[in-house]
């Protein structure tokens, strides 16, 4: 068997385009996710448009609500490109060197102040989009709506404090200031207090009157002393609270290693088992080897273990490649060589058994992007993406194919708070041997001739 | 059948090295590997026939690819299996290989190893002429691989062409390797499926004169052919099969013989005519 190996290596290395593409395509892919990890997700540009006066500020109850930064808290949350003009936001949007423009008019403030009086307006802003691609429209409506809720949110808080205070001023008394004039305001407060220092003075037969004054003080400075929480509440009524039911979910960068890494060692293991058991069959070598030289099942080993060794070497490389960018676990290595070599397998397993479906190198390449590039994006799909039957059907599928129990084999083995490894191993165990039997079967196919 | 599942040498034939001390001897150095096939074939023994098979018969669904086909071939004997498209030539030709099991009777083959060489080469086009020998030559488990690569080379003269991939090499040269990887297994009798194919006449002398002198050393040599001209010049023998039939077993000579007494109007004619009007007689 070791001849045959080393056969298919001098082919791999006479076929400079392959073994450049080896060595290329996971240095590649672990450049792209290292960048894409380390950089975090990039914010959306934005040009912005600030019109309004400075020093214009929201009040509430006559009194002028702190300033809130509307630029500084804006252009935290996207990536905002100042333009002086709005025909020169409507530009940088159609030129789609912004994803849109935010303008705030010159009212907006004017507006907003309108809404405590008995004739108010709607405050607006301006955003200006180029819908030109549905996800690139999806993507800015979902991140204005965001924006458009923090800052309602923001609003209604200062709102709140402000009422929050002004009821603090009816219950505990203090200072009000009316037209640059101060008013002492008495509050229930002190008002009770000092109607129970009265009673005593006041005759028996008027008691009854001032005790139910007294009464109504106390009650109404109780109750509102809960209406200033309460009105707190009402800016946000409704908090999530998150509770996992499924495993603990992997880190993120971590998630999108164990894809780049099941996805370099899918592609990289079927095609290479799969097309170098047609090579037999393009070649006309299979009668001749099979004839007695070896039997089919150390022809299939030799070919599932050339796919497991080089499927292993480049996903290594891959992750060291990674490595550069984010730290690995180097202490899990095991763990990584049992998922990559299980999952190498399962996938060297179905790539036989493509190849020994097909009679040429070409067809059978062809024939593993289009089984194994659906199954990849499919088993990627999360659940209640999509109806509850089509998911059914999805994980039916996806069980059925290596790349999914790899993937989650390369996860549990790279996650050190992640899910057990034990599960996707044996799942490709059952793999491994249904797809042997698979190949061993379609290759009798093969001695026709 | 009486197929071994793998290529151990002959029972009762030497061992490679004490072939090499015989081939030392010989006078023919060239052909020393050819003289290698000569020691296996007369020490295989007095064995009548090297290659026999008996009702040989082989259905694809309901069309009957050979019909109880009969064979007999001597050691050293150079037989040509000749008939129109579909005859049946190339299934004949797969089950004496052991690649196809017939449905029903039996291949012997009492001297030994049954060499192949399909009709297409069975090469590794990516690999060098010495890297596709040293393969075999390694998976044959030769005792020294490399010299048996030497010895191939010298035989098929292409020696100086050894570093070169198979891919860059003519069909004529190809199929030279492909005859000799063939030889590799140091087979008693050898099975070439349409050899000439795709040859320009020069390369198909070299081949034929490469092929006779491997009959006459002792080598059993079967072929398959539609050239009727190259079958009557190369082949002491004819097998001619039409439908899965065998309709004719003999010499060319017998084969005119019987063309005289079933086709007179055709004996005067050239082979390939008298052959046709042999077939139209039998009903083919």
């Amino acid at each position: 068997m070791r001849w045959l190996l080393l056969k298919d290596l001098q082919i791999l290395r006479r076929s400079p385009l392959q073994a450049v593409l080896l060595v290329a395509y996971p240095v590649l892919i672990a450049l792209l996710v290292g960048f894409a990890i380390s950089r975090g997700p990039g914010e959306p540009r934005v040009a912005f448009l600030n019109e309004i006066p400075p020093g214009a500020r929201v009040a509430a109850a006559g009194s002028q609500l702190q300033p809130v930064g509307v630029d500084k808290r804006i252009c935290g949350r996207v990536e905002c490109v100042p333009v002086g003009s709005r025909r020169a936001a409507e530009d940088k949007v159609r030129s789609g060197e912004v994803l849109a423009a935010l303008i705030l008019p010159a009212d907006l403030v004017d507006r907003l102040n309108s809404l405590s009086t008995l004739n108010p307006e709607t405050p607006q802003v301006e955003v200006i989009v180029n819908e030109e691609d549905p996800l690139k429209a999806q993507v800015v409506d979902d991140r204005i709506e965001s924006l458009l809720g923090q800052a309602n949110l923001l609003i209604a808080k200062q709102i709140a404090a402000e009422g929050g205070r002004y009821l603090d001023l009816v219950v505990n008394g203090g200072n009000f200031d009316v037209l640059g004039t101060p008013v002492e305001i008495l509050g229930l407060r002190s008002a009770a207090k000092i109607l129970r220092t009265l009673r005593t003075a006041v005759p028996p037969p008027r008691r009854p009157a001032l005790d139910r004054v007294i009464r109504f003080a106390t009650l109404a400075r109780d109750n509102l002393d809960v209406a200033s929480p309460l009105i707190d509440r009402l800016t946000q009524p409704i908090v999530v609270d998150k509770q996992t039911v499924s495993a603990p979910t992997p880190p993120l960068e971590v998630f999108a290693i164990a894809v780049a890494a099941t996805l370099t060692l899918t592609f990289v293991t079927l095609l290479l088992v799969a097309g170098s058991l047609a090579l037999e069959r393009e070649e006309n070598t299979f009668p001749r080897l099979t004839r007695g030289l070896v039997s089919r099942s150390a022809l299939l080993g030799e070919k599932v273990g050339l796919g497991i060794a080089v499927g292993l070497a480049v996903t290594l490389l891959m992750l060291a490649g990674v490595q550069i960018f984010v730290s690995l676990d180097w202490g899990r290595f095991g763990l990584w060589l049992a998922a990559i070599l299980a999952g190498g397998a399962g996938l060297a397993a179905a790539g036989a058994a493509l190849g020994a479906a097909a009679r040429d190198v070409r067809a059978v390449s062809l024939l593993a992007f289009m089984v194994s590039l659906p199954i990849a994006l499919l088993s990627l799909v999360p659940s209640g993406a999509v109806g509850s039957t089509v998911y059914d059907g999805i994980r039916v599928l996806t069980a059925l194919f290596p790349f999914k129990p790899a993937l989650q084999a390369i996860t549990a083995a790279l996650d050190s708070n992640g899910p057990s490894i034990g599960g996707p191993l044996l799942h490709l165990a059952i793999l491994i041997v249904a797809y042997g039997l698979l190949a061993r079967f379609a290759l009798r196919r093969f001695a026709s001739v | 059948m009486a197929y071994r599942s793998g290529y151990p040498p002959v029972r009762g034939c030497p061992r490679p090295s004490a072939l090499k001390r015989q081939l030392v001897r010989s006078s023919d150095s060239q052909h020393s590997l050819l003289g290698r096939s000569v020691a296996f074939a007369r020490m295989a023994g007095a064995a009548t026939a090297a290659l026999e098979a008996q009702g040989l018969v082989k259905r694809y669904g309901a069309r009957e690819a050979l019909r109880g086909v009969d064979l007999a071939v001597r050691s050293g004997e150079l037989m040509a299996v000749i008939g129109p498209n579909g005859a049946g030539k190339t299934t004949l030709l797969s089950i004496l290989a052991g690649i196809v099991k017939p449905d029903e009777g039996e291949v012997r083959s009492p001297n030994g190893e049954v060499g192949w060489v399909p009709q297409q080469a069975a090469l590794y086009r990516r690999l060098t002429v010495e890297e596709n020998l040293l393969l075999f030559a390694r998976l044959e488990r030769h005792g020294d691989p490399r010299e048996s690569v030497e010895e191939m080379l010298e035989l098929t003269d292409l020696g100086e062409r050894r570093r070169e991939v198979v891919a860059r090499l003519s069909g004529g040269n190809q199929q030279r390797i492909n005859i000799a990887i063939g030889l590799l297994a140091q087979p008693a009798a050898l099975l070439l499926d349409e050899p000439s194919v795709g040859l320009d006449p020069r390369q198909r002398a070299r081949l034929w004169s490469f092929v006779s002198a491997l009959a006459e050393r002792g080598t059993t040599v079967i072929f398959s052919t539609h050239d009727i001209q190259e079958a009557e010049r190369y082949g002491q023998r004819l097998l001619v099969l039409a439908d899965g039939e065998g309709l004719f077993d003999g010499t060319p000579g017998q084969l005119r013989e019987a063309v005289r007494a079933e086709a007179p109007a055709a004996a005067g004619s050239d082979f390939e005519t008298a052959f046709v009007a042999f077939l139209h007689h039998r009903g083919h």
